[in-house]
Formats: structure tokens, sequence, C-alpha cells
């Protein structure tokens, strides 16, 4: 019944990641991921016809916060980590395009 | 380009992007500002430093129930958020908090008015709330710099059903839509500052005797001038019109789907953009981070009591009650605060007509000198009233009109009182005027010869005479009295 975790699945997924895989650990993951998808087979056994669809793991709802403003970090502080900079920004690669 | 008897029917949606007029982020208490130093409105959350968690702004979603309910949306009693993943420098999360199978509105339209009068109904598909990504800056040739101060900004997405069919109505919804994010004060939606940006897709049903023909569909992003959206829709219909001739079989929408084209802004066209099959596949899933939001029928209620007559309500109003025309019923429904001044004369007794173009003529000259709204320019209702009465009443006639109006727009003080200070009420003491006339004719022997003359020049000079005299009358005067007493004097 699961959906079969192929390894161009896995190759696909690890794609859209940006993580390169290895042929072993495309395989390892393949049989792992296919283990995790296979345990809902055991869950769909359940008689779930009379139970709402749940749109959200967490029972809380209507969390929020007041519109009023509170600290930021200083730019300084902002790009402490940064792995590369210029001035007061974020440097990366160029690129080209735009984004969604 | 000729059109040959093909009868071409364009379709197009829209997809508009709205950022909300919070005074913080989305998920953070950072400030939603525009144009400060890069990287000075950030925090853990907004640059996406792991751990950090978001807290939903209930501005930001009373603001979108805002916009929902007056799109006659349906807004969903439960609604939640999910994570939209894709990689992007502007994207620090690498994933954007955003809104898929429950949106918070859904199922509205919006009526938009038309320059001949008429209007056309475009429906809204939903609208859902997300978070703005950062900026990236090319200023260098080899890299890009990312600005975070715009990442978390809330973010309204309204989608439209395919339902406009012509440039101006394309065009008419965008500003129709424009117009009402501002009139709620959900967005100043100002373009420069990219706060508001459409997405339009476009293609066209043609047919050609009983067959009928579906060109592509073309997608194109990121727009930001009403400008840009025109000639964007208009270039894509000759394109693609131009494009099913060359093959009408082969540039279907069934064979090519769907495209993504950008917009050059130099050479006023759409190009191709190319994009991996994959880049859509976002594996959405709910972000278990934020809790979902519940809008019961109280909270809705309340947002909804907050909204008032909407513009195209009131544009039609104007247009029936006060006979007005649909550009002079545009040209007062651009804010709610201009009309408001013309009801409230109106409330008061004063003649609708008097006021509009005392507001239109005055007020927006005003206006523009000053680049403000005409609301801005500083007469209230109440004095707009009295003025219009007093006008109405003959105590003051439209040249006295106009100066007082000018004068109001700088003091608190009642038309009256300062057409008293000005010496401005109309003077119907015909012994002062028959002074002033006596007056004239006695300075002007050339002017009276002529206008006695019976020449060509009699016109001419008895205009004259009569401007003499109600510039002595510093426009107090009325001109039909001032002319029927000269006529007499002149024996005409
Ligand atoms: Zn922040």
């Amino acid at each position: 019944m699961a959906k079969q975790i192929d390894i161009d699945l896995v190759r696909h997924v690890g794609k859209l990641s940006r993580i390169e895989l290895t042929d072993e650990q495309v395989r390892t993951f393949s049989r792992q991921l296919g283990e995790i998808i296979g345990y809902f087979d055991k869950l769909r056994e359940l008689d779930t016809d009379n139970v709402e669809p749940m749109a959200h793991a967490v029972e809380l709802t209507n969390v929020f916060a007041e519109d009023a403003p509170g600290e930021s970090l200083t730019p300084e502080a902002a790009l402490s980590n940064a792995p590369d900079r210029r001035d007061d920004m974020f440097q990366v690669p160029r690129i080209i395009g735009t984004g969604s | 380009m000729m059109r040959t008897s093909d009868d071409i029917l364009p379709v197009v949606g829209l997809e508009i992007h709205v950022e909300l007029a919070t005074a913080t982020k989305l998920f953070c208490r950072c400030r939603n500002t525009f144009g400060d130093p890069p990287n000075t409105h950030v925090c853990p959350v907004c640059i996406g430093l792991p751990g950090a968690l978001p807290v939903m702004n209930r501005r930001a979603v009373e603001l979108s129930m805002k916009v929902g309910l007056a799109l006659d949306c349906k807004v969903a009693d439960y609604t939640k958020w999910d994570r939209k993943n894709y990689y992007y420098p502007d994207l620090p999360k690498n994933y954007q908090i955003s809104q898929y199978d429950l949106p918070l509105a859904a199922d509205g339209r919006l009526e938009i008015p038309l320059s001949d009068g008429s209007t056309h109904v475009v429906r809204v598909l939903r609208a859902h709330l997300e978070e703005d990504a950062g900026k990236n800056i090319h200023a260098a040739a080899a890299h890009t710099g990312v600005d975070l101060n715009r990442s978390c900004v809330p973010l309204l997405e309204i989608v439209s059903e395919p339902d406009m069919h012509s440039v101006e109505q394309v065009l008419g919804y965008a500003r129709a839509m424009h117009r009402l994010v501002r009139w709620l004060g959900a967005s100043e939606a100002n373009m420069q500052m990219g706060q508001m940006r459409f997405e339009p897709n476009v293609n066209l049903r043609i047919k050609r005797g009983d067959v009928e023909f579906r060109t592509p569909i073309a997608e194109i992003k990121n727009l930001n001038s009403f400008r840009a959206l025109e000639r964007t829709v208009a270039f894509e219909i000759d394109r693609q019109y131009a494009a099913w001739l060359e093959d009408p079989e082969g540039f279907s929408i069934d064979k090519l789907g769907k495209q993504n084209r950008g917009y050059d802004d130099d050479r006023e066209q759409t190009v191709f953009q190319r994009e991996k099959e994959e880049a859509h596949d976002y594996r959405y899933f709910p972000d278990p981070d934020l809790a979902p939001v519940v809008m019961d029928k109280s909270w809705r209620d309340s947002v909804a009591a907050e909204i008032g007559e909407l513009p195209l309500a009131r544009w039609k109003r104007y247009t029936e009650d006060y006979s007005l025309s649909p550009e002079e019923a545009d040209a007062l429904t651009q804010d709610p605060e201009t009309g408001d001044i013309l009801d409230e004369a109106v409330d008061t007794g004063a003649d609708a007509r008097r006021g509009v173009n005392l507001l239109l003529g005055r007020g927006a000259a005003l206006a523009n000198e000053r680049g403000c709204a005409i609301a801005a320019v500083g007469v209230t209702g109440g004095q707009l009233g009295e003025l219009v009465k007093m006008q109405d009443a003959g105590e003051v006639n439209a040249t006295a009109a106009a100066r007082i109006f000018d004068i109001l727009t700088e003091t608190d003080q009642s038309p009256r009182e300062v057409a008293e200070r000005e010496g401005l009420l109309a003077v119907s003491d015909s012994n002062q005027i028959e002074q002033w006339v006596e007056q004239v004719i006695e300075a002007s022997p050339q002017a009276v010869e002529d206008a006695t003359g019976g020449g060509k020049k009699q016109k001419g000079a008895f205009g004259f005479l009569t401007g003499q005299v109600m510039q002595l009358s510093k426009g107090a005067a009325q001109p039909q009295e001032v002319q029927q007493i000269l006529r007499q004097k002149l024996g005409l």
C-alpha cells in the first residue's frame, strides 16, 4: 500500500534538499525511509471513518503576540556567524533570476 | 497587428501580493519598515537561526480578516500555516511559512467600476497570509548581498479567478484592490516600496469558425507598477495571438501547459524563463511551531464592524444619488476621508453639486499644488457645508466662494467669519454698486465710448467695465446685478 521509496525518489529528495548522497547512502536511506513509510500501513489498519481529519498536531489555537516593537539584533550581532559578509550584508555567490 | 475574423477572448487571472501595514513583522517583533540600512531590523526568528520560534502577530491576522471580509470572502473558522520548502538566499530558513490547504479567506469577489460607468465582477479564489522574503542585492559582479530587513514581513496573497478579459479590466481590478487595501488601512500599498506586487496569468481563447483554441498560460512574475502590469498583459495578448497564428495546433494549452515568463522593463516585453522541472515540488506540510488560528463568529463580527462603506458602494451612491459622472465619483473615492467631507457637508443640508464643484475645483487644485490628498488640504465637512449654503443663498458668489475655500485651508474660522473679515460677502446694496459703477464710468472714457458705440468692440468693452466694477467690489458684487446697473447708466 505505502508508496515505494525507491532510489530515484531518494535522489530527488536529496537534490531538493541540496544534499549530496553517495550511492551507498542512497541505498541505505531508501531502505530506512521505506521502513518508516511502511509503518503508516500499520496505522492505516485503524478504522478512522468517524474521526475528523487532523490539520495540526498541536491542540493549542490562537497563540498571538501584540503588534508592539521589541528588541532587534545589531547588524554586527546578526552577521557575526555569517560565513561571508560585505559591509552590513550577508554575502553569497552571485545569483541570477528571481525567487518565487 | 492584423486581427482576422478570429474571435479572441483574453483570459487573465491575477495574484496580488500586499505587504500589511503592521508595526512589526509577522512572527517576531522586529519593526516592519522600509528603507533603513541593511540588517538593522533582524532577530533570530527572521534570520532563521536554529531554535528560534515564531509567534503570530494578531494585528496581521485581523488586517487579513478585514480584507477578506471586504472582498466578500468566507473567512475560515479554522486556519493554519504550512511550510513551503525551497532554497533561495533571501529565504534564510529554507522554507517560507505560508498557507496551503486551509487559507484564511476564500470564495470572494471584487466588483470594479469601468470607465463607461458599468461594473465588472472578478471572483476571488482565496487570500492567505504568509511571510515576505528578504532582499537580494546584486551590487558586486561576483556576489550577491542579502538584506533581511524585509524577511518575515506580513504578506497577504490574494488570488483571483481568471475573470478578466481585457487590459482595462485587469487594470481596473488592480487599481480597485490597491484602493481597497489602502481604504481599509490594511496596507500602504506603495508600489515604489514593493508593498504591492502583481503576477498575472494570461492566455487566449480563440474561436475560428466553430473551433475553439486555447493558448498556453503564461504566468508573469513580480510586476511592481500599474504601468508594467498594463504593458505586460497587452504584450502577452499580442504575442500569444502571433504565436498561435504561426502554429495553431502546436501553440496550445494541451501541448505546452503553463510557462513562466519575466517582464523585461527596458525592452517592454516578456521573456521566457526556464525553470527546473522539480522547482515547484515545495513539499508543503503544517508548520509545527505555529498554533492554528480559530476565527469565531464574534471575532469576525467585531472585525467586520470596523469596515465602513466600501469604495465601490460609495462610487455607486455618488453616481446615483448625487448624479456625479463616473470620473467625479472616482476622484472622490480615492480615500475614505474626501467623501466623508462631502457627506458631512451634505448632511448639514448643503447642495451636493456645489460641494463637489468646490472639492474637485479648488480642493483638487490645492491638493495637486501641495502634493496631498483632497481631504488633506484642510477644509472640514462643516466648513464646506456652510460655504455651500452661503453660496446657495446668494451671500457669496462663485468667485468669492473659491477664495474663501482657499482661506479655509489655513484656518478654523467659519466661512462666514472669513467672508466678513475679507469683505467677500456679496454686496446687494444697489447704492454701493451704483457708486462703483459711476466710479468706473468716469475712469474709463474709452471703454464707455466703445461699449455704447455699437461697433464690434462693444461686447469686449462691456465685459471690461463689468470686470472693473467686480474688482472694486473685491468680487463681492453679484455680476448680474453689476451688469444690470451698468446697462441702466450707459443707456443700453
Ligand atoms: Zn525579527
